[in-house]
């Protein structure tokens, strides 16, 4: 036991005991110096709010006068608030097109793209451009193309003689318009992502069954989707997190409508707070997006630990990733 | 069993291979071109249009049916937009606040995330999983409580109070520290001892050697901060204070007539992340594929 430290306190006495020791407590100064901004910002505009939050969930809030302690009045609101369950639908809606649909598409463009034609820079930058144009200026787009009278869109329609089409001001057209925006801007995330883990399929193992005499069917079903789920797992994760939280796009082209056919939980909760200035209320449901988020998180945290634990070497490298 | 079953198959799958191989020979492209043309037609359609729209005049986008190619170009859309709107202010407003965000998240990112990787301090290990956590915290839970904070603090209306929630943000700290710990130790340990301050060490051997990371950093940030509209409708109400996202939203909303010069204010929306992607291409998609596969 005593011998135990001695080892440990050997190299600051080797080479000049006192100043490395005093280095070592100006160490703890050094590293909070180093950390203090982070920790501020994060600890005042992240932690203290998620608190104030739960608080403000409890209360009637104006933003403006002191607010008053109301209970659980505001979550029993939103149980019977039909435009919160208008909002939850269409979110959840537009969470089932949009998730699975972008997964698909961007999983079969990446195995095109993946068979070593030409052009595949070509390609993957034109279907990944759209991702990096910000969802307001895809709204203002989309807006005019589909303009019913002015609009691109039925033009186009009309030659070919097409009735014209309301679009986004169609009630029952306008969600699945915006999930097909979203479909252009968000397929090429999909595709680049799993491009890169494409290219970390062990080609031994690709090899290996075709010696065997698999076909290209059995190859991608037996070698190559089961190689490719972890990231199809953490892709299903990112995409249902951002569909779950949209709001600029709609924000943008239908501020809800028309008739609500496009109110989403945070359009819902950005209403609440910052146009009728029920603060509180728009707080619990906050509170409540933010529940479900999580446990879709921990749903597919699980899943995926699952699937990681018997063969942890499967995890794809990052930096090689946009190699080619 | 099994042997009679593989035999036959490795007969036949070879006689397949060969016509497999003269077709290549035959066509002068992959048959898989004719479904990606086409496909990739459509997506870069919208963003052509775009363009195309901002040249146009306005008689042309206004008749029925509109116009699908402008006659000549017309660049009054332009000049409406950068004369007596307000686009260029809110232009040099968006150029301030993602300038400010993408320094300040890539000095605070790396001090922090080199404390957190190679400093052993007190609290380090609860500050960090605190600092995971909040990664984790939706912006549509903390965004009523920040507004009070800036409220508080007198930045509603200001770019201030763009700026200073974007300053640091956990996720720069995160992937620093994860790189800076994938570096190998020795060199920086040689400095210390040398009698190098940790501050030194840092900017002199870690960071040259932590590029690809800080682009990152770099590149996410600013698409963040650049593309944001939610926060910024949120905390401005003066047109003065605008970002290039809220202004051209409102802008829509007030010329609603003016396709033709909605569309530029939109080119001029989208040109700086449009080019910033062009020229760094490689740079963005990897910021997307590794933030992605890491999880």
């Amino acid at each position: 036991m005593p011998r135990l430290p001695a080892p440990l306190t050997l190299p600051p006495d080797r080479s000049g005991p006192r100043t490395l020791r005093r280095r070592r407590r100006n160490e703890t100064a050094t590293a909070w110096a180093f950390i203090s901004p982070a920790v501020l910002v994060i600890l005042g505009l992240s932690i203290l709010p998620v608190v104030w939050s739960l608080l403000l969930s409890f209360q009637a809030n104006d933003l403006v006068t002191p607010s008053r302690w109301v209970g659980l009045d505001n979550y029993h609101a939103l149980r019977q608030d039909p435009n919160f369950h208008q909002a939850v639908k269409n979110t959840l809606v537009y969470t089932a097109l949009y998730v699975p649909l972008s997964i698909a598409l961007g999983l079969a463009l990446a195995l095109v793209l993946n068979r070593r034609i030409r052009f595949v820079g070509l390609y993957r930058t034109l279907f990944f451009v759209p991702f990096v144009i910000s969802a307001t200026a895809q709204g203002v787009l989309f807006s005019f193309i589909l303009d019913p009278e002015f609009g691109a869109a039925n033009s186009v329609l009309h030659r070919l003689g097409i009735s014209p089409q309301g679009f986004l001001t169609d009630p029952s057209q306008a969600l699945l318009v915006l999930v097909a925006i979203t479909l252009w801007s968000g397929t090429g995330l999909c595709t680049v992502i799993y491009l890169a883990a494409l290219q970390d399929v062990q080609q031994s193992l690709i090899e290996a069954a075709r010696l065997d005499g698999a076909g290209p069917l059995q190859l991608l079903r037996h070698v190559t989707l089961p190689a490719l789920t972890p990231v199809s797992v953490f892709l299903l994760l990112w995409q249902t997190i951002q569909s779950l939280q949209v709001f600029d796009l709609v924000y943008v082209t239908t501020k809800g409508g028309p008739l609500g056919s496009t109110t989403v939980i945070v359009y819902f909760i950005w209403e609440q707070a910052f146009k009728e200035f029920t603060a509180g209320y728009g707080a619990a449901a906050a509170y409540v997006l933010a529940l479900a988020l999580f446990v879709v998180a921990a749903v597919l945290r699980v899943a995926r630990g699952r699937e990681h634990t018997p063969r942890t070497g499967e995890r794809t490298p990052r930096t090689k990733a946009a190699a080619s | 069993m099994t042997a009679t079953t593989t035999g036959p198959q490795h007969v036949t799958s070879r006689p397949a291979a060969v016509p497999a191989a003269r077709r290549r020979f035959r066509l002068p492209f992959s048959a898989w071109h004719l479904l990606l043309a086409p496909l990739a037609a459509l997506f870069a359609t919208p963003l052509v249009w775009l363009l195309l729209s901002s040249v146009m005049s306005n008689a042309e986008i206004n008749r029925f049916p509109p116009a699908l190619w402008p006659s000549s170009i017309d660049l009054g859309g332009y000049r409406y937009v950068l004369g007596n709107a307000m686009f260029p202010r809110w232009l040099l407003n968006s150029v301030i606040v993602s300038a400010v965000a993408v320094t300040s998240n890539l000095v605070f990112g790396a001090l922090g995330g080199y404390a957190f990787a190679r400093m052993r301090f007190r609290g380090s290990r609860v500050l960090l999983v605190l600092m995971l956590a909040t990664m984790a915290v939706p912006f549509q839970l903390t965004m009523i409580p920040t507004f009070l904070v800036m409220k508080k603090l007198g930045l509603i209306d200001t770019l201030g109070a763009l700026i200073v929630p974007a300053l640091v943000t956990p996720f720069a700290v995160f992937l620093l520290r994860q790189f800076f710990l994938s570096l190998p130790r020795e060199l920086e340990e040689a400095a210390w001892i040398d009698g190098c301050s940790r501050l030194r060490v840092l900017c002199s051997i870690v960071l040259p050697l932590a590029r690809p990371a800080l682009a990152t950093v770099a590149v996410l940030t600013f698409l963040t901060t650049w593309n944001d509209l939610t926060w910024p409708l949120i905390a401005i109400n003066h047109d003065t204070q605008y970002t290039l996202q809220l202004g051209l939203t409102t802008f829509q909303g007030q010329h609603h007539t003016r396709w033709s010069a909605v569309m530029a204010g939109n080119v001029l929306t989208v040109l700086p992340v449009l080019l910033a992607f062009l020229f760094a291409q490689k740079a963005f998609i990897r910021s997307v594929t590794s933030s992605g596969l890491k999880g």
